[in-house]
C-alpha cells in the first residue's frame, strides 16, 4: 500500500502519544464550568444576544468573522478540531490524528458523525470543505491557513479516514484544523439559507441582523444539548444588550463593557463570567523604516511603558499585565522571562542612544476596537517623560487594519487568542500576510520551520524559547496586557465555562449550557 | 397661482431633487476612506483577499462609471444587490422599513391630537397655571434629549418596575405591542413639545386676528369660532414643523432604534454606511429624498389649502 511506503510506523507512534495527551483535555476543560446549579437538567430555551453585522450577516460558516457569526456556525457545525483553554487543539470531529515521521503526511479518523439530514460525516465531505476554501479565487478567511494543505495529494482512504499531504513539514497542523472558518460541511453545499451541518443544534430559523434559532440535536456525537432551543438575537448597543439581559428578555448577553459589568455585579440581578486571555492589546511598530529601525528606540518603547497603568485605566481591571509576547498563559509561552517594568531613565537612554530626543512621531490608533485609543493616549502622556511626543491620530474604524497594514510606523493593535504558532505564521515570517510589524528575518524564519519540522516535544519547546527571546529584545509588538472577555448571564444560567477564552472551544458553547 | 400648476411644478422640481440628492451621496460615501472590500475582509486582512474582492465587486471601475451604471439600473426599478451580502437592495429596505414606518406611524397617530390639544388648551387659558405648567413641562422636555430620555425611562419603566419590556430585541413588534408603548413614548416627548407650542402661539396669534375678530362679531359661537376659524390659521406654522418630523420619524431614530434594538431604516443606514455598502446606502438615499419631497410637498398643499389668508397674503 503506497501509505505503508511514505510513513515510518516508528514516526505514527511516537506522536501519536502526543495526540493522545490532547485528546483526553477536552473532557477536562468541559468539567472546568464555573457555575454549578446542581445536577444539569434538559429543556427550555436559551436567549443570547450579541453586537452582529445587520442585513450583511450570513451563515456560511467559512465566511464568519464576527463573533455572532462564529457562535453561530458553532451551534450549527464542527470543525476537525477546536483550540482548549491554552490554545492546544483539541480532536473535535477528527477523533484523532497521526503525522508520518517527516510531518507531511498527517492520517486523520473521523469520529461518527452524522449531518443534520442524517447523512455520515465522511472524509469526502472533510476534502470538499477544505477544497472550498482554498480554491484559487476565494476569499475566505482560513485560506492562508489550510493553504499548506496539497489538496491535490490528500485523499479519502475510508468513509472515516483522511489522509492529508502537506506542501512542507508541519508539526502543529492540527492549530490549522482549528482556525476559524475551517468548519466541515456536506459534500456539494453552496447554499446557507438553511444549513445543514454536524453541530449539536439544528437550523430553525434566521433573519439576518436579527435573530437566529435553533433546536437540539438529539444525535449529537459529543452528548445531546441540555436546551431545546437556542436563540441568538442581534443588538448592537452594548446598554441595550445590558437591559434586555436585566428585563429578562435575554438570558445571555455577550460582550459588556468593564463598568457595567462591575455595576450589575454588585447588584446580584446577574452573573458576570470574566473569561481571562481572551483580548491581548499591544503596539506595533513597523522595524523596517524609521525610526522604528533602530532596535534602541524599540527597546526605549519596552521600558516606558507602564502596564499596570494601563491594565488600570484601559481594562478598569478586567484583565492582566503582559511581558510584550503574545500569548500569555497558552502553550509555549516563555514566561520564565523576567517580567518588565516601567523604566524611565533606561528609556531615556536608549531614546538617546537612538538618537530619538525630542523626536515627533505619528502613533495611528482608532475606535475600532474598545480601549485602543484609551491605551493610546495615556501612553502618549508616558511618552512625554523620557521627552518622547508620539502624536496620536484617531483614524477612520471601519478601515483601520487595513489603513496601518500599509502606512505609518507606530500603532494601537490587538489581536484576539490563537496558538503561538499561528501567531507567528500570521504575523512574523517573511511570507506572513498580515506581517503589520514588517518584521522579515530568514534566521527568524528558520527557527519557526525548524520548531514545525521536529517531533521531539522538548525541541520545539526550546525552539519557541530562542523565538520569543528574540522578539522580547527587539521585536516590533508590544504586547503590554490581554483583558477578559466580558459575557453575563441570568441566575439561573449554568455550565458557562469562566476558563475559556474568547473563541475557543468553550466559549459559546451552548451545548453544555443548561437552564436551572 | 392655481393649486394643479403649483404641485405640478413641485412635482417636477422634486423628480429633479432625487436624482441630484443620489450623486451627492453617491460622492460623498466614495470620499469615505476604504471600500468594502476592506471592510469585508475584516481584522488584519491580507491583502491579496482584498485586491480579489475589490476585482469581484467591480469597485476598481472608476466611480462615474459605476454611478452612471447603477443610476440606469434604478431609473428601470433595480436597484441592484449588497456588496457585502447576499440579498438586494430593495429586500434589504423593505424589510428594514416595516418596523420604521409602524413606529413613525403610530407616533403620529398620537402626535397630531395630542399637540393641538394642549396647544389649544394653553392658548385658551393664557398666562392660566395651566398654561404656565404646560408651557414649562415642554420647554423642559424639549431640551433633553432622545437618548437620555430613552435611558431613563427603560431604567425606571422596565428594568426597576418591570412594567414594560426594555427593548424589541427577538420579537416582531406587532406579534408584541407591548414593546412599542417606551419607544414611542420617547418619540412622542420632542415633537409634541415643538408643535403644541406652535399652536399655541398661533392661536394666540389668530384669536387677536382681524380675521378672526369679525367671524366673532357676526355672532358665531366661541367653539365654532376657535375650531373651524382660529384652529385652521394657528395650525399653519405648525404644518410645516410637522412634516419636518415625519421627515425625521421615517429617517429612522437611529439612537431610538438603538436603544430598543428596533432593526429599522436608520440602523441600516449606519451599518451601510459603516461597511461601505453604497447600493444600499444609494438605495436609502432614494428612500430619503423622496419622503423629503413628498411631504414637504404635501405639508406646502395642506398650507395652502387650510389657510386661505396665508395664500391670500403670498
Amino acid at each position: 500500500m503506497p501509505y505503508e511506503s511514505v510513513l515510518n510506523r516508528r514516526g505514527f507512534l511516537g506522536l501519536a502519544a502526543a495526540g493522545a495527551t490532547a485528546a483526553v483535555l477536552p473532557g477536562c476543560a468541559g468539567e472546568t464550568a464555573s457555575s454549578t446549579g446542581g445536577q444539569p437538567r434538559s429543556g427550555g430555551r436559551l436567549r443570547a444576544a450579541f453586537a452582529g453585522g445587520g442585513a450583511a450577516e450570513v451563515l456560511d460558516p467559512h465566511k464568519t468573522s464576527l463573533y455572532v457569526e462564529i457562535a453561530r456556525a458553532k451551534a450549527l457545525f464542527d470543525k476537525l478540531a477546536d483550540y482548549g483553554s491554552d490554545m492546544t487543539p483539541q480532536p473535535r470531529l477528527a477523533e484523532r490524528w497521526e503525522p508520518s515521521a517527516d510531518l507531511r503526511t498527517w492520517r486523520i479518523t473521523l469520529r461518527q458523525a452524522t449531518f443534520h439530514d442524517g447523512r455520515p460525516v465522511r472524509a469526502r465531505d472533510v476534502l470538499a470543505s477544505f477544497a472550498r476554501i482554498v480554491e484559487p479565487g476565494s476569499t475566505f478567511r482560513a485560506k492562508s491557513s489550510l493553504a499548506v494543505i496539497d489538496l491535490a495529494n490528500s485523499r479519502a482512504i475510508d468513509d472515516r479516514t483522511v489522509e492529508f499531504r502537506l506542501k512542507r513539514p508541519y508539526a502543529e497542523f492540527p492549530n490549522a484544523l482549528a482556525t476559524i472558518g475551517t468548519a466541515i460541511i456536506p459534500e456539494g453545499t453552496t447554499n446557507f439559507d438553511r444549513p445543514i451541518g454536524s453541530g449539536p443544534f439544528k437550523f430553525s430559523s434566521f433573519a439576518p441582523g436579527r435573530s437566529f434559532v435553533a433546536t437540539r440535536n438529539p444525535d449529537y456525537w459529543d452528548g445531546t444539548p441540555y436546551l431545546d432551543e437556542l436563540e441568538i438575537v442581534v443588538t448592537n448597543d452594548e446598554a441595550a444588550r445590558v437591559n434586555a439581559l436585566l428585563g429578562r428578555q435575554v438570558e445571555y448577553a455577550h460582550d459588556l463593557t468593564p463598568t457595567s459589568a462591575r455595576t450589575h455585579e454588585q447588584s446580584g440581578q446577574l452573573q458576570v463570567h470574566r473569561l481571562p486571555l481572551s483580548n491581548f492589546q499591544g503596539l506595533a511598530m513597523k522595524v523596517d523604516r524609521p525610526p522604528f529601525n533602530r532596535p534602541e528606540l524599540r527597546q526605549a518603547l519596552f521600558h516606558l511603558v507602564d502596564r499596570d497603568e494601563l491594565v488600570r485605566s484601559v481594562f478598569q481591571g478586567s484583565g492582566q499585565l503582559c511581558n510584550d509576547l503574545y500569548g500569555k498563559g497558552y502553550r509555549y509561552y516563555a514566561g520564565s522571562l523576567p517580567q518588565r517594568n516601567q523604566d524611565l531613565d533606561r528609556a531615556r537612554a536608549l531614546v538617546k542612544q537612538a538618537g530619538a530626543e525630542g523626536m515627533t512621531i505619528d502613533f495611528d490608533t482608532s475606535e475600532a476596537s474598545t480601549g485602543l485609543k484609551e491605551a493610546a493616549l495615556a501612553i502618549s502622556d508616558q511618552a512625554r517623560k523620557i521627552g518622547l511626543n508620539l502624536n496620536v491620530k484617531l483614524g477612520t474604524k471601519d478601515t483601520y487594519w487595513a489603513d496601518i497594514a500599509k502606512n505609518g510606523v507606530l500603532a494601537s493593535y490587538r489581536s484576539g487568542g490563537m496558538p503561538l504558532e499561528s501567531h507567528i505564521s500570521q504575523r512574523l515570517l517573511t511570507t506572513s500576510t498580515t506581517n503589520n510589524t514588517k518584521w522579515q528575518r530568514p534566521g527568524f524564519d528558520a527557527l519557526y520551520y525548524q520548531a514545525q519540522s521536529t517531533t521531539d516535544e522538548a525541541r520545539r519547546a526550546e525552539l519557541y524559547l530562542q523565538i520569543q527571546q528574540q522578539l522580547f529584545d527587539e521585536g516590533g509588538f508590544l504586547w503590554w496586557g490581554v483583558s477578559d472577555w466580558i459575557v453575563a448571564s441570568a441566575s439561573n444560567v449554568n455550565g458557562i465555562s469562566a476558563q475559556a477564552p474568547a473563541n475557543t472551544l468553550d466559549w459559546a458553547r451552548y451545548d453544555k449550557v443548561w437552564l436551572a | 397661482m392655481t393649486l394643479p400648476s403649483y404641485v405640478a411644478r413641485r412635482t417636477l422640481l422634486g423628480v429633479i431633487q432625487v436624482p441630484l440628492v443620489m450623486c451627492g451621496v453617491f460622492f460623498l460615501a466614495e470620499a469615505l476612506p476604504g471600500d468594502a472590500a476592506v471592510t469585508i475582509a475584516g481584522d488584519n486582512p491580507d491583502p491579496a483577499i482584498i485586491a480579489v474582492l475589490r476585482e469581484r465587486l467591480g469597485l476598481n471601475e472608476p466611480a462615474w462609471h459605476r454611478l452612471g451604471d447603477w443610476l440606469a439600473a434604478a431609473l428601470h426599478g433595480d436597484f441592484g444587490q449588497s456588496l457585502v451580502g447576499p440579498r438586494s437592495v430593495v429586500d434589504i429596505i423593505a424589510s428594514a422599513a416595516g418596523p420604521t414606518l409602524l413606529l413613525a406611524g403610530l407616533t403620529l397617530v398620537l402626535l397630531i391630537p395630542l399637540s393641538v390639544g394642549l396647544g389649544v388648551l394653553a392658548a385658551n387659558r393664557e398666562g392660566s397655571r395651566l398654561d404656565r405648567l404646560i408651557t414649562s413641562t415642554t420647554l423642559g422636555l424639549y431640551s433633553a434629549p432622545e437618548f437620555a430620555m430613552g435611558l431613563l425611562i427603560v431604567t425606571v419603566f422596565a428594568v426597576q418596575l418591570r412594567w414594560l419590556p426594555p427593548t424589541a430585541v427577538g420579537t416582531s413588534l406587532l406579534s408584541n405591542p407591548a414593546v412599542l408603548v417606551i419607544p414611542v413614548f420617547v418619540l412622542l416627548l420632542r415633537p409634541i413639545c415643538s408643535l403644541s407650542r406652535l399652536i399655541r402661539a398661533g392661536m394666540i396669534d389668530a384669536q387677536r386676528s382681524e380675521y378672526v375678530r369679525h367671524v366673532r362679531r357676526i355672532g358665531l359661537s366661541p367653539t365654532r369660532v376657535r375650531f373651524a376659524h382660529a384652529l385652521p390659521n394657528a395650525v399653519t406654522p405648525a404644518i410645516q414643523q410637522l412634516a419636518r418630523t415625519i421627515d425625521w420619524l421615517v429617517g429612522g431614530v437611529i439612537v431610538i432604534e438603538a436603544i430598543f434594538v428596533v432593526p429599522g431604516l436608520g440602523t441600516t443606514l449606519v451599518q451601510a454606511v459603516a461597511a461601505r455598502d453604497l447600493p444600499v446606502i444609494q438605495g436609502l438615499a432614494v428612500v430619503f429624498a423622496t419622503t423629503t419631497v413628498l411631504v414637504n410637498l404635501a405639508a406646502d398643499v395642506a398650507a395652502r389649502v387650510l389657510s386661505p389668508t396665508a395664500e391670500a397674503g403670498r
